[in-house]
């Protein structure tokens, strides 16, 4: 049952749980009318602590394209908080006017607490580096539908594997399924962080291999997952300019990889993906895009429990 | 040789990591206490080669499993008439509350004042916690 539950990090559901959101998106992408009044009368709460123009827009456009309506703030020097208000009040005041929250907060954990002390169901949007569960939704609906199943998939993740919170969501997510092999291509200062390998990939027993470059794991793949190296992760510029170029993809360094691979990317790109792989038929990531829609809106409409 | 006499009834924290005595000396603020107390630093040990011990006279109210957070080798004697009648190796507990302070300076604990600092064990045989909110790895011991 998800009438009124949270989504904090992707284990919060079930793999069960997960498919019962994934055929709702199935049913969306097949006949979108079906579903355009689902949410009438609905209101959703968009609590936006740090600027995001994607997740924001495809929150918003979910809700829209349920029939429902969007109240909220995408910046926190515009709302109470710049007065100081805590993220308790915060919720709780908000819950007094919408149906269902989404927030996204520089602070790891932030809505965690902000579901410890809410009556409507909260949606993690991304807090700081540590988790962004409904990108993972957005992914697992995108391999999903071009690999046809989430089983024996080899994945490859590449970037900032370090501070990426998309590549950590996705790691636990798909340890969860069968014969899952992680291939985790990033610079020595960029590696994943022990606990995902020591409390997921090792305790799970997770197939996984560390590779320096984008060429010597690619043959292997089924999925490549590109990520961005964040300026605002870093806490000096200079880390950042040394290694924002380090991992770019072109075609050459693809030239042996699988015909029915599939390369995804949470987007915005900077420069990590070289405009000639657009037009190459194993890029998937503007599709992945509308997934997420897609999935926001199959979330919104189980945890509201109007279908 | 020093010599510091047995003690009748109460407690003696026996194999603290040498060094350590002082922090749990602090952690139970028995400053603040009335009881007796003596306290020995690195005294010589068949398991380790210096050791730490914590005599406490009379009964006292310690939470164990806390302390075991601050040294995961103490072992706990409770004392009765002279006799060890009680020894404790403390767990480490599942959870605790309010006894690690995050370090990670991005976890919303650092801003939100109001909320407990929750740890959670996700490792037994390494020791080692998890802050509930931000996922920081804490090793007890180091």
């Amino acid at each position: 049952m998800l009438k009124g539950r949270h989504l904090i990090e992707p284990m919060d559901f079930t793999v069960e749980e997960l498919e019962t959101i994934f055929k709702t998106a199935d049913g969306i992408i097949e006949n979108p009318e079906k579903y355009s009044e689902v949410c009438k009368n609905k209101l959703l709460a968009t609590l936006f602590y740090e600027p995001s123009t994607r997740t924001r827009f495809s929150f918003e456009s979910a809700m829209l394209r349920l029939g429902g309506k969007v109240i909220g703030f995408s910046e926190p020097n515009s709302s109470s908080v710049a007065k100081g208000e805590s993220i308790a009040d915060t919720i709780r005041t908000i819950a007094c006017y919408a149906d269902i929250a989404v927030m996204r907060h520089p602070k790891e954990g932030a809505p965690y607490i902000a579901s410890q002390y809410s009556d409507i169901p909260v949606i993690n949007a991304g807090d700081g580096g540590h988790q962004h569960p409904t990108q993972t939704l957005t992914d697992l609906l995108t391999i999903r539908k071009y690999k046809g199943n989430l089983k024996n998939l080899k994945i490859g993740v590449c970037g900032d594997l370090k501070f990426g919170r998309t590549v950590h969501s996705l790691i636990k997510a798909m340890s969860r399924y069968e014969n899952t092999e992680i291939y985790m291509i990033s610079p020595e200062e960029l590696k994943i962080p022990d606990y995902i390998k020591e409390e997921v990939l090792i305790k799970k027993g997770v197939k996984y291999h560390e590779a320096k470059t984008i060429e010597e794991a690619a043959p292997e793949l089924d999925i490549l997952y590109m990520t961005r190296v964040q300026r605002e992760r870093f806490f000096n510029e200079e880390d950042y300019i040394r290694l924002k170029d380090t991992y770019i993809l072109n075609k050459e360094k693809i030239k042996y990889s699988k015909k029915d691979m599939i390369i995804l990317h949470p987007l915005p790109r900077v420069n990590e993906i070289a405009y000639e792989i657009d037009d190459d038929p194993r890029a998937c990531y503007f599709q992945q895009a509308k997934m997420g829609m897609y999935v926001r809106m199959a979330l919104i409409a189980n945890l509201l429990g109007v279908l | 040789m020093m010599t510091v006499n047995s003690i009748k009834n109460g407690v003696v924290i026996d194999h603290i990591k040498a060094g350590n005595a002082m922090k749990l000396f602090k952690y139970m603020n028995l400053e603040k206490t009335e009881y007796r107390i003596a306290m020995i630093m690195n005294v010589s040990s068949n398991k380790k080669d210096k050791k730490d011990i914590i005599k406490i006279e009379n009964g006292i109210d310690i939470e164990y499993e806390e302390l075991v957070l601050i040294d995961p080798e103490i072992t706990i004697n409770i004392i009765e008439n002279e006799k060890v009648v009680k020894k404790i190796k403390p767990q480490l507990p599942e959870t605790v509350i309010n006894v690690i302070e995050c370090k990670n300076p991005r976890c919303v604990t650092s801003i939100e004042k109001y909320v407990d600092n929750i740890f959670y064990l996700s490792d037994r045989e390494n020791k080692v916690y998890r802050c509930k909110y931000c996922d920081e790895k804490h090793t007890v011991g180091e």
